[in-house]
């Protein structure tokens, strides 16, 4: 069977994968747009202390 | 290309407005720059757009472009497999699977490198700095053909000294790495990533508006099967649309270290990992998704269906096949290529579009080898944490820098696909299965792991040194030792990637080990795998 001007099943095959790669990757992209997003808020107070932490051990060890 | 017709005023626009608007990029990462997570992580709040053109920008350097894309042209277009498991493999699954996995982990874990992530998954020193040792002693040699590639590359077109471009270049990249840090490198490779994808996405359009449409172009390029050189039938190849002889020697090297090697070996890169650390939420990693699979479908899949129909073109111009036209060296298609068929403003555009994806896989290269050994080697020997890492990791790009622009002058120019080769291989083998386990596996333990480590790396390097052609030839070590030029002659043995015997032997060291030893504590898993 012939696709795309390409005989060999196993080369179109890639050729047709890669497309539905890229589908796959833009509907799922669109559909968990605005999901994941609950922790944020706490991940980022935790960051802020562990920053706080890592700059007073650089003044510590130093000295700016 | 290009050196009979040379516009220079518009080829010196084009060039100082790149110029200028990276450092303006990086002038602004310089800005944002002020602790050790913005420095090694980006600060963890990157935009969504960033780190998905950032990863791609990395991922995809001239190598893929002009290197295999020039390959395509020899072996056609069974290399879209290595497209589809880039978007499939590449993206999807090390996003969504990997990445937000590595993403929440690394934040309990307050990981700032990939080594530290793994070493405090497993809580052992060891991990961190024998995996910085293998990323500052094996990723030079990758850092450097990047460099040799895009030296040769500037050297070609605009005619300028191919030491004093390596120079210029090493010069460009290390400033804004050095003092940008990973945001100084995130925010160039998304300008970068940004050209490079209207540069492709132009020329993929440009090739089959000049051949006649997708169906047409393609139907010319199967009709071509004839004119295949005997030497390529004789070691399996069938055609540019059709897939090699299964088990022939053409077939395993497509298959086993082009499509393999790089296609699986995109999930333990260690400064594509760090990534993941960047962003703020899963949210971010979503999205990226949406942006990367576009990203990576018009790199490398335009690369390959643009190297694998420039026989087409060739064929009508010249009566000659793509790799005849380029004087037997693949490298040349794609240059001569868009020489030939394209307006000469693509052509400089297309420059910077190579420049741009050479300098972002070069910067992160600089930033996780300096890295390597800041946060990684120097403080987890000194147990000392957080302070100095800056310091030392700016020292040691600098060092690094140094040594790619050494390697740079001393190696030939045909070390270009063993260097990215040897990188692949080798970060998959030490890397590959311990990350898994990290993510995916509670009762993996520490001894399993180190197991696992060791062992890839061992018998991957062994692999490469002793047995596997292209690189054991190269260096002639076996030829040294034994006599012939690779330890086994026996087919398929030299043509099989170092990665197809490492991986499964560190993955059954990782699996036999951990089930052999203590189950790691609860307590500490629970940590882990909180809200995972």
């Amino acid at each position: 069977m012939e696709l795309l001007g390409i005989p060999d099943p196993w080369v179109w095959g890639a050729y047709v994968l890669s497309i539905l790669g890229v589908l796959i990757c833009v509907f799922y992209g669109i559909l968990n747009w605005n999901k994941g997003g609950d922790d944020e808020k706490k991940e980022i107070l935790e960051e802020l202390e562990w920053e706080k932490k890592e700059l007073e051990m650089e003044e510590e060890e130093l000295g700016f | 290309m290009g050196c009979d017709r040379l516009d220079v005023t518009l080829l010196t626009i084009i060039l100082i407005f790149y110029l200028s608007l990276l450092a303006f990029t990086a002038y602004i990462a310089w800005k944002r720059t002020k602790t050790a997570a913005d420095y090694m992580v980006a600060g963890r709040k990157t935009h969504p757009y960033i780190m998905a053109m950032s990863y791609g920008a990395t991922f995809i350097s001239t190598a893929a472009i002009v290197g295999f894309g020039g390959i395509s042209g020899v072996y056609g277009m069974g290399l879209l497999w290595l497209t589809a498991l880039n978007i499939i493999v590449g993206i999807f699954i090390a996003f969504v699977l990997f990445g937000k996995r590595t993403r929440k982990m690394g934040h309990k874990l307050e990981a700032l490198t990939f080594p530290e992530f793994l070493s405090r998954r497993y809580k052992s020193k060891f991990i961190q700095y024998f995996s910085g040792l293998v990323i500052f002693l094996g990723m030079p040699l990758y850092a450097s053909v990047v460099l040799i590639g895009m030296a040769r590359f500037v050297e070609t077109t605009l005619n300028i000294d191919y030491n004093l471009a390596l120079l210029a270049m090493a010069f460009i990249v290390a400033v804004y790495v050095i003092f940008g840090g990973l945001k100084g490198v995130m925010y160039t490779d998304a300008l970068q990533g940004t050209i490079m994808f209207f540069g492709m996405i132009f020329l993929l359009f440009s090739i089959y508006y000049l051949l006649g449409g997708v169906g047409q172009a393609n139907q010319a390029l199967t009709n071509l099967t004839p004119l295949l050189p005997a030497a390529a039938v004789e070691t399996g190849a069938r055609g540019w649309t059709s897939m090699p002889s299964l088990g022939s020697p053409f077939w395993w090297t497509l298959v086993s270290t082009l499509i393999l090697g790089v296609g699986i070996g995109v999930l333990s890169q260690p400064q594509l990992a760090v990534r993941f650390m960047t962003v703020k939420s899963n949210k971010e990693l979503n999205r990226a998704v949406f942006v990367g699979g576009i990203f990576i479908f018009l790199m490398t899949g335009t690369a390959f269906i643009v190297g694998s129909l420039s026989n087409v073109f060739f064929f009508q111009e010249t009566g000659q096949i793509a790799i005849q036209a380029a004087e037997g060296n693949a490298d040349r298609i794609i240059p001569l290529f868009i020489s030939t068929a394209m307006p000469l403003w693509f052509a400089y555009i297309f420059m910077v579009t190579l420049l741009s994806a050479a300098m972002s896989t070069l910067s992160s290269q600089f930033h996780v080898q300096g890295t390597a050994i800041g946060r990684d080697v120097y403080e987890t020997l000194r147990q000392v944490r957080g302070g100095s890492s800056v310091f030392i990791a700016r020292s040691a790009i600098a060092i690094a820098v140094a040594i790619a622009v050494i390697l740079g002058f001393l190696l030939p120019a045909s070390i270009i696909a063993i260097g990215t080769a040897l990188w692949f291989s080798l970060t998959v083998a030490a890397f590959l299965s311990m990350y898994i386990g990290a993510l995916f596996w509670k009762r993996s333990t520490k001894a399993g792991v180190i197991a696992g480590m060791v062992s890839g790396t061992i018998v991957s390097v062994s692999w490469l040194f002793l047995v596997f052609k292209t690189s054991a030839e190269a260096l002639g070590i076996s030829q040294f030792l034994v006599g012939t030029p690779t330890l086994i002659q026996s087919a398929p043995w030299a043509a099989v990637d170092p990665l197809v015997i490492a991986l499964p032997i560190s993955a059954i060291f990782t699996i036999v080990v951990s089930l052999l030893t203590k189950p790691p504590d609860e307590e500490h898993l629970n940590k882990c795998f909180e809200d995972i």
